[in-house]
């Protein structure tokens, strides 16, 4: 289901051509606003819904990354994300588990053999307030652990202080310990705030070879949002229209529920087309989305609404 | 791969019932035509008939214009406070009724239902609301009180936007003490007959709103009446004309609010995806029926190429079919005439050596469709970048500095809006400036707000609607 795509980019952006790319950067507010309200009136029923919740639990990276975690947690979600639904044989598996490095091991043990990746978050997640040198460590690490892709977080730092290019030389040295792992790279747009902060944090982890962008960690409040959303799938169409390469993206951060998460795709839809809706170019990072997809799947085909306990614990 | 398309998301239609048949509305109820005839109106989206309607001859017209007359006796007398009362009535009906409302004007009209729904129904409701604050504070709107009401007021209406254009009209003219006959478009009567229902149900005195329905020669002897005091239409530009001409030996108040050619100027500065939301924003909307339509699309040279091609991959995702699915972006063209109208503008575009661009998209196989199109390499000589198509049809100049953006946009016979997109500020105050534009948005379009005035220049007529403005044009004032 979801191969990792074996596209990727050859070389990263050089930083001349980046920085024009980045000076060319303009939002306007109100238009992004307009435009997404008026995405979120598209009215999705009856076979469309079925298929988009279907959609969004294989674009599911179920998650847990707390200093509580434990092997026993990790393998419980781990086994719910290959089955989600023991009940129903038509709902797939999700896209992958995303863990902290100590336990991708832990998770491969269930996912080997499945198509489900293991994803793990590096480079000093959440904050990134160390030198790069730890935050190679900590990939390398996660790599070693068996980690398929690799969650990283940009230095906001850096980008506060207006070093776009310590950004960008940052998230290059970390692509480059990635290998072949898939890199996606986290934006924090909750302290971007600024619709320009975004659409530039997007372009500027494009160019420096992410395979992903990726909206939250999850830790901060308004993690996600559909605008951040919007203006990367903007950035993301311009970075292809630039290079021809198809990046992906992932949301995360406070979508709990399908009819947020469907208002996501119809973003993804309108803005990139049907070629993202898959895998391999669109993910949800949640822990408690996938509960409420599943209970929607159900509802669609029985047309009862069940209590959680109908559905197992992850 | 799978594609994920959207269901079908229809709107049940329900929720109205029409009758096979409507007379005219005056002396507070419905009666049958002293014309015996009537006329059809057809769903454009299905060319099924939805109703008949009269047609008003000469005795309607007087009969309506004398219960106006009756109307303006107890109207003039009622208390401002009291008015105010009745407007804000209607404004709460309509809200409470607005899906049915909505549900009306895209099946008579063949607008989406999104849009009949997300805008002209609150725009129409704001509309009484607002009106209905000025009733009783007109002493300090134009800080004299020597105010007079014109008395009966004929107005009549086109088909774009039938129930706001009621609004826009009725709303202002009953909140200064105006009684009204309104002569709504021919192929758009159903909304303003069941808001004739909605006065009946709020009480208004009878006499205070009059309505007789019919076609262009209704029209006129409406104008020609000699009871009616002013005349406030919303039209083409050719019958515009014909009303002052008809009017101009009388003493009577006159507004007119005619056609468009906006133009939709993108700097290279401006934020780009957002400027081609705009701009499909500004043409398609309401199918482009929309006087004050963003048509012209004025492009730095710099960017054309950059722009046009990201236009035509957003225009390519427009849903064009059925009003009352959800989903619908784009509904059905008026009426058959105004399809031929498009048509014949667009053909001519190409002869003239236009390059067409018109979206990949299935159309339904009854009712009146027309593809969402782009012109470019287009000379300013050619017709279709001089006349109002009044369709989904844009057509692309280019400029290349400031001054010639506004020598371009200002280079029409029209003047009722105008779009400004750049990052710069100072270049929006110094292109606005220098438009003569009635509306100018900057990097927004069709934003409407019933505090704001509304109106054009030039050929695109005289008068303002909404506002403070708003007020004199039903208004006579002693200085």
């Amino acid at each position: 289901m979801s191969n990792i795509k074996e596209q990727t980019l050859s070389a990263p952006f050089t930083w001349a051509s980046t920085l024009e790319i980045l000076e060319g950067v303009k939002v306007d507010e109100v238009g992004v606003k307009d435009r997404v309200s008026s995405l979120a009136t598209r009215s999705i029923k009856r076979e469309s819904k079925l298929q988009a919740l279907n959609y969004i639990v294989s674009m599911c990276d179920l998650t847990t990354l707390e200093g509580e975690d434990t092997e026993g947690k990790v393998l419980q979600m781990t086994a719910k994300a290959v089955r989600p639904d023991p009940s129903d044989d038509e709902v797939p598996s999700a896209a992958a588990v995303c863990v902290y490095p100590s336990l991708v091991s832990t998770a491969k043990e269930i996912t080997t053999g499945t198509n489900v990746k293991v994803a793990a978050v590096s480079s000093y997640f959440p904050s990134g307030q160390v030198p790069l040198e730890s935050k190679l460590l900590d990939t390398k690490f996660a790599i070693d652990e068996g980690a398929d892709e690799i969650d990283i977080v940009i230095n906001r730092k850096s980008f506060f202080e207006g070093d776009y290019r310590k950004v960008f030389d940052e998230i290059v040295s970390l692509k480059e310990a990635c290998g072949d792992k898939h890199l996606k790279t986290i934006l924090e747009v909750g302290e971007l705030k600024t619709y320009d902060n975004i659409k530039k944090a997007s372009l500027l982890a494009l160019a420096a070879g992410s395979d992903f962008i990726k909206t939250s960690t999850g830790k901060i409040p308004n993690g996600s949002s559909r605008e951040a959303c919007y203006l990367m799938a903007k950035a993301v169409y311009e970075f292809k229209l630039k290079t021809g390469f198809s990046a992906g993206i992932k949301v995360a951060g406070g979508i709990r529920n399908s009819k947020d998460a469907i208002r996501y795709l119809v973003i993804i839809k309108e803005e990139l087309g049907e070629e993202w809706l898959n895998a391999n170019y669109f993910r949800f990072g949640a822990s408690s989305l996938l509960d409420d997809v599943l209970k929607q799947i159900r509802k669609l085909k029985t047309n009862a609404y069940q209590s959680s306990y109908y559905f197992p614990r992850g | 791969m799978n594609s994920w398309e959207y269901s079908e998301s229809i709107e049940s239609d329900s929720i109205v019932s029409i009758q096979s048949k409507y007379g005219h509305y005056y002396d507070g109820g419905f009666t049958s035509p002293k014309s015996k005839e009537y006329l059809k109106t057809v769903s454009p989206s299905s060319e099924e008939v939805l109703s008949s309607i009269s047609i008003g001859n000469e005795k309607d017209v007087d009969a309506a214009v004398n219960s106006a007359k009756e109307g303006f006796k107890v109207w003039s007398k009622t208390k401002p406070i009291e008015r105010a009362k009745y407007l804000y009535k209607l404004a709460r009906l309509i809200q409470e009724r607005s899906r049915e409302f909505a549900v009306l004007e895209s099946l008579d009209g063949g607008k989406p239902i999104k849009e009949s729904r997300d805008f002209d129904l609150p725009q129409v409701a704001a509309n009484f609301f607002y009106f209905a604050g000025w009733a009783d504070k007109l002493d300090i709107s134009w800080g004299t009180k020597e105010m007079k009401p014109y008395g009966v007021v004929g107005q009549i209406i086109p088909w774009n936007f039938p129930l706001l254009m009621l609004a826009w009209k009725v709303a202002p003219a009953l909140a200064t003490g105006n009684t009204v006959v309104l002569k709504p478009a021919e192929t758009t009567p159903l909304s303003a007959l069941l808001f004739a229902e909605l006065c009946d149900e709020v009480g208004l005195p009878k006499g205070v709103f009059n309505l007789v329905t019919g076609d262009g020669s209704t029209g006129s002897h409406l104008v020609n009446h000699e009871g009616v005091s002013k005349i406030a239409f919303t039209g083409s530009t050719s019958v515009g004309k014909y009303i002052q001409n008809a009017t101009a030996d009388r003493d009577i108040g006159l507004t007119l609010e005619l056609g468009g050619k906006a133009a939709n100027i993108i700097y290279n500065d401006a934020a780009i995806d957002q400027a081609v939301e705009g701009v499909v924003n500004g043409i398609f909307f309401n199918q482009g029926h929309v006087c004050c339509a963003g048509s012209r699309l004025l492009l730095q040279e710099d960017i054309h190429d950059e722009f046009i091609n990201k236009l035509e991959k957003r225009m390519q995702t427009l849903r064009v079919g059925n009003p009352l699915d959800k989903n619908t972006d784009i509904g059905a063209i008026n009426s058959k005439e105004q399809l031929q109208k498009i048509t014949s503008l667009v053909n001519e575009g190409v002869k003239d050596g236009g390059q067409l661009f018109q979206i990949e998209c299935e159309l339904p196989t009854k009712g009146f469709w027309y593809r969402p199109s782009l012109f470019t390499n287009v000379q300013p000589s050619y017709n279709i970048a001089r006349e109002e198509i009044f369709g989904p049809v844009l057509t692309t100049l280019t400029f290349r500095t400031p001054e010639e953006a506004v020598e371009i946009a200002n280079n029409t016979e029209y003047g009722l809006s105008a779009g400004i997109w750049t990052d710069k500020g100072s270049k929006i105050l110094w292109t606005a400036d220098r438009l003569d534009a009635g509306v100018v948005w900057a990097n927004t379009f069709n934003k409407f707000d019933p505090s704001s005035p509304f109106g054009g220049y030039k050929e695109s007529g005289f008068g303002r609607e909404g506002g403070r403005h708003g007020l004199l044009s039903y208004l006579k004032v002693k200085s």
